[in-house]
C-alpha cells in the first residue's frame, strides 16, 4: 500500500487547529511558574527563620515606583503589538520604545536596591537565609526580565532598520505573553517579598 | 520489494563520504534522525548503568566482600540511579515519543524542530557532563571523584563541608541541564500533538500513544521544573554560600527532600506512560482487536497525572511527618492505584477473545502486564504509613521500584524496540533471538527482584557496601546476582538481535504488523517528509478503514 493511498471520502472543508506560537507559549509559562513557585514556597518557609540580621522590615523599602512601571509596560506592549497588526509602523516603534524603557527603569530601580542592600546595610546571599531566598526569588525574576529586555532590545534594532513589517504581529503578540507573565510574576514576588514577608 | 530496498540505502546517501553522513546526523533537525539520536545515546548509557550494577551485585553477591571499597560503592548507587533515570529511561522515552508522534499524528516534522534538536543535545550534554566528574571531579581538593550523595542526594551530603570537591557540582548541573532539555522535549509534544494533527484527527481519534505522551509531557512541564528550581537552590549554596539546605544557618533538609520528590513521584509516572503507551498500541495488534475502552483509557491516564501530582512525600514516610500528612499521603498513594487498575483491566479487556499472536513484542507486553501488577501491589503495601516505617529504605523497596522500573517500563520498552524496529530501520529482527531474549531476560528478571523482596523483609537495608554472614540474607543475596547473569545473556541477545537484523535482516515493507495507526502506512523506513500526502483520517484505527472499505471504524465511533 503506498502511502498516497490516505484519502478520507468526506473530507471536512475546514481543519482549524490552535496556534503553535501560542500553545508552546503556554506550556513553557507553565514550566516557569511550577519553577518559580518552588522559589516562593521556599521564600515563604523561610520567612522569620533567620538565625541573624538584617531582616526584611529593617532594610526592604517597597519599590513602588518600579512595580509601576513594570506593570504598566504590559499595557504598552499590548498598544505596541495592536499597532502593528494595525499596520502602524511608527506607533508601533513609539510604545515598543516606551515598553524598553519601563522595563530597563525596573531593573535599575532593581539594581540601586541591590547596591544599597549590599553595600549599606550589608545583605548578601550568604548573610542569613533571607538574603539567600530574597536574592535568588528577586533574582530570578530580575533574570526572565532581563532575557524579556533583550528580545525587546532586539527587535527595536530591527524597528529602528525598519525590518519591521504587520506580518509579524502573531510572532510579537507571543512574546508578549511571556512579557506579561514576567509582570503577573512581580505581582505574586511583590505581594510575598515586600507585604507578607515584611 | 525493489520499492523497499531503494528506500533503506537511498542512492544518494551511500555514495557521501562517511564525514558528510556523520556531519547529517549532528546537525539535523528531522524528528526520526533526533528520535533514533535519543534511543542509540539512552542505549549507550543503559549498558554504562547496567555495567554500573552488575558490579554491585558482584560485591554484594558474597558476606564480607571487598570487590570494590565502600567509597566506589557509593559512587556505583549513585551513578546506576542518576544514569538510569535521567540519561536513560527518559531520553529512550523521548526518543520512542520524538520519532512515532509525528507519524502517527500524520506530520511531517515536530512543532519546533530545531527546539527539538536542541533539546537532545542539552540532555546528552548533560550526560556527558555527569560523566565528566570522573574526569574533572577531583578540582582543587583532591577529594571524592564521581557523585557519591546517592540519586536523591539528600541534604547536608549535598553540601560543602561533606562533598568537597565538584563531583556534586557535576551531578547539580548534569541534571540542571538535561533538565532544561526534557522541559523543551516537552513543550515540543504538547505543541505537535494539540497543534500538528492530519485533518480529522480530533482529539478522540488520536493513537492513544499520542495522548499518553501528552499526558506525559504535561507531567514533565509540572514535575521536572520543580527539580529544576531545586538544582538552581543547590547551586546557589554551592556556589554562592547561600542557606536553603544549610541546617547550621536555620536551611531545612527537608525541604530538599520535598522539593526533590515533587519531581521525584511524578517522575515515575512521566516513565510508566510512554510505557502504557507502547503497551495500548502494541496489545491491540497483537490481540487482532480495537483497544477496550479507548475513552477510559485516556481519563485513567489523565487522572493518573493529576492524583500522581500529590503523592511525593511517601517516599518521606520514614523522616516523620505529621500524622495528618502521613494519612493524606497514604490515602493519595493508594488512590493512584485506581485508575491504573482500571488501565490493566483494559489491557486485559482488549486481549480477551481476541486472536493473539504471541510475537516477541506481544510476549514482553503481557510479561509488563503481569509484574507491573505485582509493582503495583508492593506499591499499596509500602504506601501504608505504617508498613513503610519497617520496610522503609530497605533492599524490599529497591525490589519495588525495580519492579516498577525493569519489569514494567524495560519490558514494554523492549516490546517497543522489537515493534517499531521494522519501521525504523526497513528490516525484521530475527523472532528466534527475540525469543531467547525475551526468555532469558524474563527468568533473570524474577531471580533477581522477586528474591530482592526477601533480604529486605530480612531487615537488610539499602545502599550498604557489604554485611555479615550469618543473618539469613546471604543464599538470597547469590540468587539475586545469579540473575543478573540471565539478564545480561538476554540483553546480549537483544543486542545481536538489533546489530544481525540492521544488516541481514529480511526486509520489513510497509506494515509487517497488518497495524492500523499512521506510521505504517508510510515506507520503512519513512522518507524525510514522512507522508508524500498529508493523510485524512475518520476514525482512531484509519489502515483499517483503508484495509476494510466494507466495515470501516467510522461507522461505529
Amino acid at each position: 500500500m503506498s502511502s498516497a493511498g490516505l484519502s478520507g471520502s468526506t473530507v471536512e472543508p475546514r481543519w482549524i487547529l490552535p496556534s503553535r506560537g501560542r500553545v508552546g507559549m503556554v506550556a513553557l509559562i507553565a514550566a516557569e511558574s511550577a519553577i518559580f513557585t518552588i522559589f516562593v514556597v521556599a521564600y515563604i518557609f523561610y520567612v522569620g527563620k533567620s538565625l541573624s540580621g538584617p531582616l526584611p522590615r529593617d532594610v526592604l523599602t517597597i519599590p513602588i515606583f518600579n512595580s509601576i512601571c513594570l506593570l504598566s509596560s504590559s499595557l504598552t506592549i499590548y498598544l505596541a503589538v495592536r499597532a502593528l497588526r494595525n499596520a502602524k509602523i511608527g506607533l508601533f516603534g513609539f510604545w515598543w520604545f516606551v515598553t524598553l524603557a519601563l522595563g530597563m527603569i525596573f531593573l535599575i530601580g532593581t539594581g540601586r536596591e541591590w547596591h544599597r542592600l549590599i553595600f549599606d546595610d550589608g545583605l548578601t546571599v550568604s548573610t542569613n537565609l533571607f538574603g539567600t531566598t530574597y536574592y535568588s526569588l528577586v533574582g530570578l525574576h530580575a533574570f526572565h526580565v532581563t532575557f524579556g529586555l533583550l528580545v525587546i532590545a532586539i527587535v527595536m534594532t530591527f524597528t529602528l532598520l525598519g525590518k519591521v513589517r504587520s506580518e509579524y504581529s502573531e510572532r510579537l503578540d507571543v512574546f508578549s505573553m511571556y512579557w506579561h507573565f514576567v509582570d503577573a510574576v512581580w505581582v505574586v514576588v511583590f505581594t510575598v517579598v515586600y507585604v507578607i514577608g515584611r | 520489494m525493489a520499492a523497499d530496498s531503494f528506500a533503506i540505502n537511498p542512492a544518494g546517501v551511500s555514495t557521501r563520504p562517511i564525514s558528510e553522513r556523520l556531519h547529517d546526523w549532528v546537525v539535523t533537525v528531522d524528528h526520526k534522525k533526533l528520535g533514533i539520536l535519543y534511543i542509540v545515546y539512552a542505549l549507550g548509557f543503559l549498558m554504562i548503568g547496567g555495567i554500573e550494577a552488575t558490579l554491585m551485585r558482584i560485591q554484594l553477591m558474597v558476606p564480607n566482600n571487598h570487590f570494590v571499597s565502600p567509597e566506589v560503592f557509593n559512587r556505583l548507587f549513585t551513578m546506576h540511579g542518576t544514569t538510569m533515570i535521567f540519561f536513560v529511561a527518559m531520553p529512550i522515552l523521548f526518543g520512542f515519543g520524538t520519532y512515532l508522534i509525528p507519524l502517527m499524528i500524520g506530520t511531517r516534522d515536530m512543532a519546533f524542530p530545531r527546539l527539538n534538536a536542541l533539546s537532545f543535545w542539552l540532555t546528552a550534554f548533560g550526560g556527558l557532563l555527569l560523566y565528566f566528574s570522573v574526569i574533572g571531579g577531583n578540582g582543587l581538593y583532591g577529594a571524592g571523584n564521581a557523585p557519591d550523595v546517592g540519586w536523591f542526594a539528600y541534604a547536608p551530603l549535598t553540601s560543602r563541608p561533606f562533598s568537597l570537591g565538584h563531583s556534586t557540582d557535576f551531578w547539580t548541573l548534569g541534571l540542571l541541564v538535561s533538565g532544561v532539555g526534557s522541559i523543551g522535549t516537552a513543550v515540543n509534544f504538547i505543541t505537535t500533538i494539540l497543534c500538528m494533527r492530519c485533518p480529522g484527527m480530533t482529539l478522540g481519534k488520536m493513537p492513544l500513544l499520542a495522548w499518553l505522551n501528552l499526558v506525559m509531557a504535561g507531567m514533565v512541564i509540572l514535575a521536572v521544573s520543580p527539580l529544576t528550581a531545586a538544582q538552581i537552590m543547590l547551586c546557589v549554596d554551592r556556589y554562592l554560600g547561600g542557606h536553603f539546605f544549610d541546617t547550621q544557618a536555620g536551611g531545612s533538609a527537608v525541604l530538599w527532600m520535598h522539593f526533590f520528590w515533587i519531581f521525584g513521584h511524578p517522575e515515575v509516572y512521566v516513565l510508566i506512560i510512554p510505557a502504557f503507551a507502547f503497551a495500548s498500541e502494541i496489545i491491540p495488534v497483537f490481540s487482532r482487536k480495537p483497544i477496550f475502552g479507548y475513552p477510559v483509557m485516556v481519563a485513567a491516564t489523565v487522572c493518573i497525572g493529576f492524583v500522581s501530582l500529590s503523592v511525593w512525600a511517601h517516599h518521606m514516610f520514614t523522616v516523620g511527618m505529621s500524622s495528618y500528612a502521613n494519612s493524606f499521603f497514604t490515602i493519595t498513594t493508594m488512590a493512584v492505584g485506581v485508575p491504573t487498575g482500571i488501565k490493566i483491566f483494559n489491557w486485559i479487556g482488549t486481549m480477551w477473545g481476541g486472536k493473539i499472536e504471541f510475537k516477541a513484542p506481544m510476549l514482553f507486553c503481557i510479561g509488563f502486564l503481569f509484574q507491573f501488577l505485582i509493582a503495583g501491589l508492593t506499591g499499596i503495601m509500602m504506601a501504608a504509613s505504617p508498613f513503610d516505617w519497617q520496610l522503609g529504605n530497605s533492599y524490599f523497596v529497591v525490589a519495588h521500584f525495580h519492579y516498577v522500573i525493569v519489569g514494567g517500563i524495560l519490558f514494554t520498552l523492549f516490546g517497543a524496540f522489537y515493534y517499531w524496529f521494522p519501521k525504523m530501520s526497513g528490516r525484521m529482527y530475527s523472532e528466534t533471538l527475540a525469543k531467547w531474549h525475551f526468555w532469558l531476560f524474563l527468568i533473570g528478571f524474577h531471580l533477581t527482584f522477586d528474591f530482592m523482596h526477601v533480604p529486605g523483609m530480612l531487615g537488610m537495608p539499602r545502599r550498604i557496601y557489604t554485611y555479615e554472614p550469618g543473618r539469613g540474607w546471604e543464599i538470597w543475596n547469590l540468587i539475586v546476582t545469579v540473575g543478573v547473569l540471565f539478564q545480561i545473556a538476554g540483553v546480549l541477545a537483544f543486542v545481536g538481535n538489533l546489530l544481525w537484523s540492521l544488516a541481514k535482516g529480511e526486509v520489513a515493507g510497509n506494515d509487517p504488523w497488518d497495524a492500523w495507526t499512521l506510521e505504517w502506512s508510510t515506507t520503512s523506513p519513512p522518507p524525510e517528509y514522512n507522508f508524500a500526502r498529508i493523510p485524512v483520517v475518520e476514525s482512531r484505527r484509519p489502515l483499517w478503514d483503508i484495509k476494510h472499505p466494507e466495515d470501516p471504524d467510522w461507522k461505529y465511533e
